[in-house]
């Protein structure tokens, strides 16, 4: 369990984002301790990308302040947070260009890592086996992989560094129950033993019970609710009730 | 409406227009510096740029070829069908050899290969952005302007004027092809012609316009691909204008050039 007097490793401090005139985020507040594994939920569409995406400075907030262990993020040495950081995005983003293998080690290969192409290809293969694809894909591009092999490979370049800051734009989309179930335990693993700090976005709620600590609800630009997994059945907000049992009928609107 | 609103409505329009203008103009050339950053700082991508040069360079070969090959037997024709038989036997080369080296090779050249890369390159660096692969790029550690954009300029500025070099040669050939073989003209007395009227300025001004198509194709490509809006449409618009924005500034360019050398 995170300890309260630690200086958050990542902090949200009412960041405002809008598309235009589309207000996504209207003063979000998020705190994600040293160790700790927080998992966002919400609608689709309530801006839960956006916010990781405004945790790493690739959209710009309007307003608030985005904190990395306590530092603004401009003053942050971004190639040495980068360096100890991975990221699954939502859509896979593997370079088209590139075999399997190559966007595994993508990172391996250049500085500070510097591996030699043998070792780098090892370590991509390792890293593909722990996200349950064999080494036969190695050498396929990733138009040749289905959407699920698609999102474990990003899942793999993600961790192949074993970073200590890893976000997870929905890991288990679009796989079946048995393969969820190992990246679920895949991401647990990586916070309990390597001490990793992962921000996990999802809509399975297996999920949000294997991986989560902490457990955020972003609904209407706002952090809806934020607690302890182990509260989250007991909590009394009507949205969170909602959302987590999935009903039509409550106060979140079918139609956003 | 009453013709004041209009005039201040047209006039408006203007000036929105011209604001426009500038803007897109700053971005380009933040764009642009931000870029040539990247060429004086390491690491460098000799591989990103080897690959660039075989698909900008090498692969242009045949389109650059035709184009040219055509070109230079078209302009034959034309000079022939301008003057005498005797006047054409000196004509023919000196005109043929001048307007493809001067313009004609450059100019095709840069709009042709425009045409291929320059929306090639858009359509790839848009897609890139439209399913994340930059934003991906940059969390592993990559400039995506030091790994994508800076290896694709470079490699157009320094292709386009090999690909020149050779479709002047293609070019000339062409015409000569069709004045020996057509016209019966003395082949010897061609090639001398041909090589009398070629002068250092020529060549040379031949290869800084080539340069800087290279340059501005390489450039549009990557900055409306890096700039695409979301979706295909994002990706189609990025290409189109691309294509449109450097072949205008080509033809723009070209212009000024001329106007410096000669
Ligand atoms: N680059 C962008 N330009 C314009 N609008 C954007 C952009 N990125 C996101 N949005 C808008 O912001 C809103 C939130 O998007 P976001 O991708 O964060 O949703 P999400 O919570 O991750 O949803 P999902 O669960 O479906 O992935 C959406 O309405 C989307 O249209
Ligand atoms: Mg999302």
């Amino acid at each position: 369990m995170p300890d309260p007097s630690q200086t958050p490793k990542l902090q949200l401090v009412d960041v405002h984002k809008s598309f235009g005139p589309k207000r996504v985020l209207a003063g979000v507040n998020l705190d994600v301790m040293p160790g700790e594994s927080l998992v966002i939920i919400g609608g689709s569409g309530t801006g839960k990308s956006v916010t990781l995406k405004c945790m790493l400075g690739i959209l710009k907030p309007e307003k608030g302040q985005v904190l990395i262990d306590g530092a603004p993020l401009a003053e942050v040495d971004s190639e040495a947070f980068l360096n100890d950081f991975g990221m699954l995005f939502q859509g896979g983003a593997l370079f088209d260009s590139l075999t399997v293998w190559q966007n595994v080690a993508f990172r391996l290969r250049r500085k500070p890592f510097s591996l030699s192409k043998k070792e780098a290809r090892e370590r991509a293969i390792a890293k593909l086996a722990r996200v349950g694809l064999g080494a036969e894909t190695a050498d396929l591009f990733p138009a040749e992989l289905s959407g699920g092999m698609q999102k474990r490979v990003g899942l793999a370049r993600a961790i192949a560094t074993d970073p200590h800051v890893i976000f997870f734009d929905e890991p288990t989309a679009g796989l079946d129950p048995i393969m969820a179930g190992v990246i679920n335990d895949l991401i647990r693993e990586l916070v309990t033993e390597m001490g990793a700090t992962a921000v996990t976005i999802t809509h399975d709620m297996t999920t949000v019970r294997t991986v989560a600590d902490d457990v955020a609800m972003l609904h209407d630009g706002l952090v809806r609710w934020h607690g302890p997994v182990a509260d989250m059945d007991t909590a009394t907000d009507p949205y969170l009730d909602q959302f987590i049992h999935g009903r039509a009928t409550g106060p979140i609107a079918a139609i956003r | 409406m009453n013709l004041a609103t209009f005039v201040i409505g047209f006039l408006a329009s203007i000036g929105r227009s011209v604001l426009a203008l500038l803007t897109a103009t700053g971005r380009v050339a933040l764009f642009t510096l931000e870029t040539l950053s990247h060429a004086v700082r390491p690491p460098y991508y000799p591989g990103e740029f080897g690959k660039q040069m075989l698909t900008i360079g090498y692969f242009s070969l045949p389109v650059v070829g035709m184009t040219a090959l055509f070109t230079g037997a078209a302009l034959a024709l034309q000079i022939k069908a301008g003057g005498g038989q005797v006047a054409s036997e000196q004509l023919v080369p000196s005109v043929v050899a001048i307007g493809i080296v001067r313009e004609l090779g450059p100019v095709l050249a840069g709009l042709m290969v425009a045409g291929r890369i320059s929306s090639a390159i858009a359509a790839e660096i848009g897609t890139m952005r439209v399913t994340e692969q930059i934003d991906a790029l940059t969390t592993l550690s990559t400039d995506p302007l030091k790994y994508l954009v800076l290896p694709r300029v470079l490699a157009s500025l320094v292709a386009l004027p090999l690909l020149v070099a050779v479709a002047n040669v293609i070019g000339i050939m062409g015409g000569y092809l069709i004045a020996v073989g057509t016209f019966g003209f003395n082949p010897g007395a061609y090639i001398k012609n041909t090589l009398d009227y070629i002068d250092t300025v020529s060549v040379v001004s031949s290869l800084v316009k080539a340069g800087t198509f290279g340059f501005i194709l390489g450039l549009m490509g990557c900055y409306h691909g890096y700039n695409s809006g979301r979706g295909a449409l994002g990706v189609g618009q990025a290409t189109t204008n691309a294509v449109v924005s450097s072949s205008i500034l080509i033809l723009a360019a070209n212009y000024a050039l001329t106007q410096a050398f000669f």
